[in-house]
């Protein structure tokens, strides 16, 4: 085993984590997640053309590859006149991806909270806006977060993808090496451990928020 | 404003709640066909009457939480709100500012505490400043036995304890009229009577009530007037003692015997 090639390999693949697979995740995520809560919103509201909008959206997203989505934004759009650096292409794509996927996981979570918990906030006066963010949401967000942990978890994984445009992230930095130590098995299980101890993280992250979150609930 | 106690009905004679002609459908089922009620401050009207006679439609239309399709309401100081015309979705919420419902299933927030479910719509709604309304839960819970549940989570509480806490939740708004959806029908037995106990003590204190309840002796006892309903109408209303111990309608009386010997 070349130790030395682990070595030197190491720290160009973490700074391709900490400075492209993380930051990209996380933006995409939060973006993503917000961009899902309004597409939820919008397949449950009683407004057939704004259902009719989202459920499309949530259709075209899960019914095409990730792969796909990307190359039409990165490499479909210039040819239409818009063309988009590699980060922001990877950020919209990813965003849209997991809006998609996110909306739905938000659209179970939100109606699983019982009709009595919106009776209750009328009778006390309150208006759909305020029922949703104090009392309707909170609840759905203890039941999504196993379903989105999943999301972030392969949105974490699926980052990888970005580096077929050209975003330096962690598996672009490992082809870079395998190419030029032609140590390929080596380098990509290096690559693939570093994957598995960043979702280790997110895993126990996982756990802490699903224990704050059951405080309520008994068991 | 006058300074308020929490612990008090609001001041008032008179009548409080007017209601003419509602009817209410659900699809093809009419469940209201025209019910009139008045009821004056300080009144309690125990509604009685089979499953589904329409009673706890009767109380969700008084509170906004189903839109009749016909009929009148009217809260003393307040326009009538009419439900034959086109009516606004404001106007059918205005009705909600006068009552507040305590529901059979409590449905009190599971992920607040009993402190921050009873301050909530105070605090939100109505914008009381957080302190006061703190003050003012703290001396309503001590009221129902609760104070020193006021940082557990309903989850931790006996259903007795919840739907005691609901009522709190509901005394907290200040409302003209306080709603009771049948607030005993989903407790055990023996928990039943420190709800009885403490409805009782705010009849006694002349809040004014309407009480879904299939407790006859109970509606007997707290009720100035009885209503009882059948198939969507007001077959007879009148005194709990006259309706319930000598009924004019064989209707009413063939309720009042089955409820009294089940076997």
């Amino acid at each position: 085993m070349d130790w030395e090639l682990v070595r030197t390999s190491f720290w160009p693949m973490v700074q391709g984590s900490l400075m492209g697979t993380i930051p990209l995740s996380l933006a995409s995520f939060v973006i993503g997640l917000a961009l899902a809560l309004v597409v939820a919103l919008m397949r449950i509201s009683r407004q057939p053309v704004l259902a009719g909008i989202a459920r499309f959206y949530v259709s075209v997203i899960r019914g095409t590859p990730l792969l796909v989505q990307l190359f039409v934004i990165f490499y479909g759009l210039p040819s239409i006149g818009l063309t988009i650096d590699p980060w922001p292409s990877a950020i919209i794509a990813f965003s849209l991806n997991v809006g998609g996927y996110a909306a739905e996981i938000l659209r179970a979570a939100i109606l699983s909270v019982p009709k009595g918990q919106w009776e209750a906030c009328h009778t006390i006066g309150m208006s759909r806006a305020v029922t949703l963010r104090r009392v309707i949401l909170p609840q759905a967000a203890r039941v999504s977060v196993p379903p989105l942990s999943n999301t972030f978890i392969s949105l974490v994984k699926d980052t990888s993808l970005a580096s077929v445009i050209l975003v330096t992230e962690l598996f672009r930095e490992a082809q870079q090496i395998a190419a030029f130590s032609q140590q390929f098995m080596l380098v990509y299980v290096e690559a693939a451990a570093i994957y598995w101890v960043i979702c280790l993280v997110l895993s126990s992250g996982q756990s802490a928020l699903e224990k704050r979150l059951d405080r309520y609930v008994a068991h | 404003m006058l300074p308020t106690d929490p612990l008090r009905p609001p001041a008032a004679e008179g009548p409080l709640l007017t209601v003419t002609g509602l009817q209410k459908s659900f699809g093809s089922n009419q469940v209201l066909r025209s019910i009139d009620l008045h009821i004056d401050s300080g009144q309690v009207v125990a509604l009685v009457g089979p499953s589904g006679s329409g009673k706890t439609t009767v109380l969700r239309c008084l509170n906004g939480l189903e839109t009749p399709d016909g009929g009148t309401i009217t809260f003393r100081g307040a326009p009538p709100v009419e439900f034959s015309a086109k009516v606004t979705k404001k106007e059918a919420l205005s009705l909600r500012d006068h009552s507040a419902m305590v529901f059979q299933n409590y449905n009190l927030f599971p992920h607040m505490t009993v402190l921050e479910n009873v301050i909530e719509g105070p605090v939100q709604v109505q914008k009381v400043p957080r302190k006061d309304a703190v003050a003012d839960a703290e001396r309503l819970l001590a009221r129902v036995g609760l104070a020193e549940k006021r940082d557990d989570y309903p989850f931790n509480l006996s259903g007795g304890q919840q739907q005691r806490v609901g009522i709190v939740r509901a005394l907290a708004l200040q409302p003209d009229l306080l709603l009771f959806d049948e607030p005993t029908s989903a407790l055990d037995p023996e928990l039943v009577g420190e709800v009885l106990t403490v409805i009782k003590e705010l009849a006694d204190e002349k809040w004014t009530m309407v009480i879904v309840t299939h407790e006859l002796a109970f509606a007997r006892e707290v009720a100035d007037e009885v209503v009882f309903m059948d198939g969507g109408v007001v077959v007879e209303h009148g005194h709990p003692d006259q309706v319930l111990r000598s009924p004019r309608e064989e209707r009413t009386r063939r309720f009042v015997q089955r409820l009294l010997n089940p076997f």
